[in-house]
């Protein structure tokens, strides 16, 4: 977290404890202004108005929201969604979900590069679709979709806009209204906030329906019951508008880091792929793949830099990467991969310790691969039969 | 009230550092000192004394945050990094 975030959250951690829902005393009155100003703080952030944020537990729960709560909503004239192959797990499971209910759902393409075709998702439309569903920035290969276009689209087609901006919110400008969109996933821990809280913006004009997942006392204008968590929604709040400051500070810098490391990497060593397109992108989210080295060995080497080969919400699973197999990668590549993300604190010492790190242990862990000699001695992986009958 | 003189804004800057070097998080304390040379940096041909004002105003607060957040820093500090230890960079 920011230390200004932190610094923003600790009265209402100790002092101001008052419920922001209790009409009747200070204590609550309070605690309800900041609340407020943390909403209006997220609302700046994105171009949106106050009463179009709503505070979640963070933007799995605002991807369900939207995913769910619209297309119920609409249900008895509206029964199809489309998203696409790389979206966040919480999305795709969403949908699936929404599949056993008896939706239809087009789970659209992308190209190699990792961006969708926006003609294939003008085909994909039907009169009956209620909702389109893409993530700004993926948080595996950080390739960002063209929203602009993506709502031009749907605004023309009358169908409802949804992103995922978790990784792109405080981090590019992102203006709701410029980019025609409805429904918006955000997450704090994503910006130097703290994590279990996010929000979910919902258009008003025009006027956007869901039906609510969380039922109660009708909270957050019954779109989410549930005591409002202040020093979290604080948190929140702190961290937008502290991205904003910094959002072209933070930009530049990090755009000059990630071009040290991947310009240090690819000038040392051979065969290293960058997944996903070069310039749709945000810089501080790289996936590079070291062919002929396995991913989870290289990862084990480089222990002491927080890395990982998928995401952290995949790292259970052994299957290599469905957005890597999503953007077409060979399988063997998929299982070299590494996700490199620099940020607002990262320094220009740990991008090069980690450079030197990678390089090293790649050449060491090529040296022992038998694949790395065959390739060496000019054999075509591809045309070995690995099998005798 | 008097306008800040450049005497005022360089104490300003260096208890800013001063205090920024006092964190005991790697990550913070680069950040902080380098955060505070770049917005220096980068203000220092403002002549308009009411913006001078509120940036000084702003710096103030920072100081003040910068100073908590060290102070918390050091009740609940943690090993040092790898990247801290000397021959390591």
């Amino acid at each position: 977290m920011d230390p200004r975030v932190l610094d923003s959250m600790l009265p209402y951690l100790m002092s101001y404890y008052g419920n922001p829902h209790s009409r009747t005393h200070a204590y609550g009155w309070e605690s309800e202004a900041a609340m407020e100003k943390a909403r209006q703080q997220v609302a700046d952030l994105i171009g949106a108005d106050h009463r179009e944020i709503i505070f979640t537990s963070g933007a799995t729960e605002s991807n369900n929201m939207a995913i769910k709560g619209v297309a119920r909503f609409y249900k008895s004239r509206k029964k199809h969604i489309i998203t696409t192959q790389t979206e966040h797990k919480c999305v795709l499971d969403s949908c699936r979900s929404l599949e056993t209910e008896g939706f239809r759902v087009t789970y659209l393409p992308v190209k190699r590069n990792g961006l969708i075709d926006l003609k294939e998702l003008e085909a994909a439309l039907q009169p009956d679709t209620s909702l389109v569903s893409v993530m700004t920035v993926n948080n595996e290969i950080g390739v960002k979709q063209p929203i602009h276009d993506i709502g031009e689209i749907c605004r023309a087609h009358k169908v409802f806009f949804h992103t995922d901006a978790a990784q792109a919110v405080g981090k590019i400008p992102m203006d709701v209204n410029d980019m025609k969109i409805d429904l918006m996933s955000i997450s704090g821990h994503k910006i130097y906030g703290p994590k279990g809280v996010g929000a979910i913006y919902v258009r008003r004009r025009p006027r956007v329906r869901l039906e609510p997942l969380q039922s109660g006392g009708g909270q957050e204008r019954g779109l989410r019951s549930g005591t409002v968590p202040t020093p979290l929604a604080v948190g929140l709040g702190a961290a937008c508008e502290v991205a904003q400051q910094e959002m072209e500070y933070d930009h530049k810098r990090i755009s000059q880091l990630a071009e040290r490391l991947v310009t240090k990497i690819m000038n040392e060593v051979p065969d290293v792929v960058m997944n996903g397109d070069r310039e749709h992108r945000y810089p501080g989210c790289i996936n590079l793949s070291f062919a002929y080295v396995e991913g989870e060995s290289l990862l084990m080497a480089l222990k002491d830099v927080a890395l990982s080969s998928g995401s952290a919400c995949t790292s259970a699973s052994l299957e290599p990467s469905y957005v890597l197999r999503a953007i077409g990668t060979d399988e063997d590549l998929a299982h070299s991969s590494i996700r490199f993300g620099i940020g607002r604190f990262t320094t220009e010492e740990e991008v090069d310790y980690t450079v030197q790190k990678c390089i090293h242990h790649v050449k060491r862990l090529r040296e022992m691969s038998p694949l790395w000699e065959m390739v060496q001695d000019g054999i075509d992986l591809k045309s070995i039969k690995w099998t005798q009958h | 009230m008097a306008a800040s003189s450049r005497a005022q804004v360089l104490r300003l800057y260096r208890a800013l550092l001063r205090e920024s070097q006092r964190f005991s998080g790697y990550n913070y304390r680069t950040y902080a000192i380098r955060r505070i040379r770049d917005a220096f940096r980068e203000n220092k041909n403002i002549k308009d004394s009411e913006e001078i004002e509120e940036l000084v105003n702003k710096a103030k607060a920072n100081l003040e945050i910068i100073h908590r957040q060290v102070t918390i820093g050091q009740l609940y500090s943690t090993e040092k990094l790898v990247i801290e230890s000397p021959g390591n960079t």
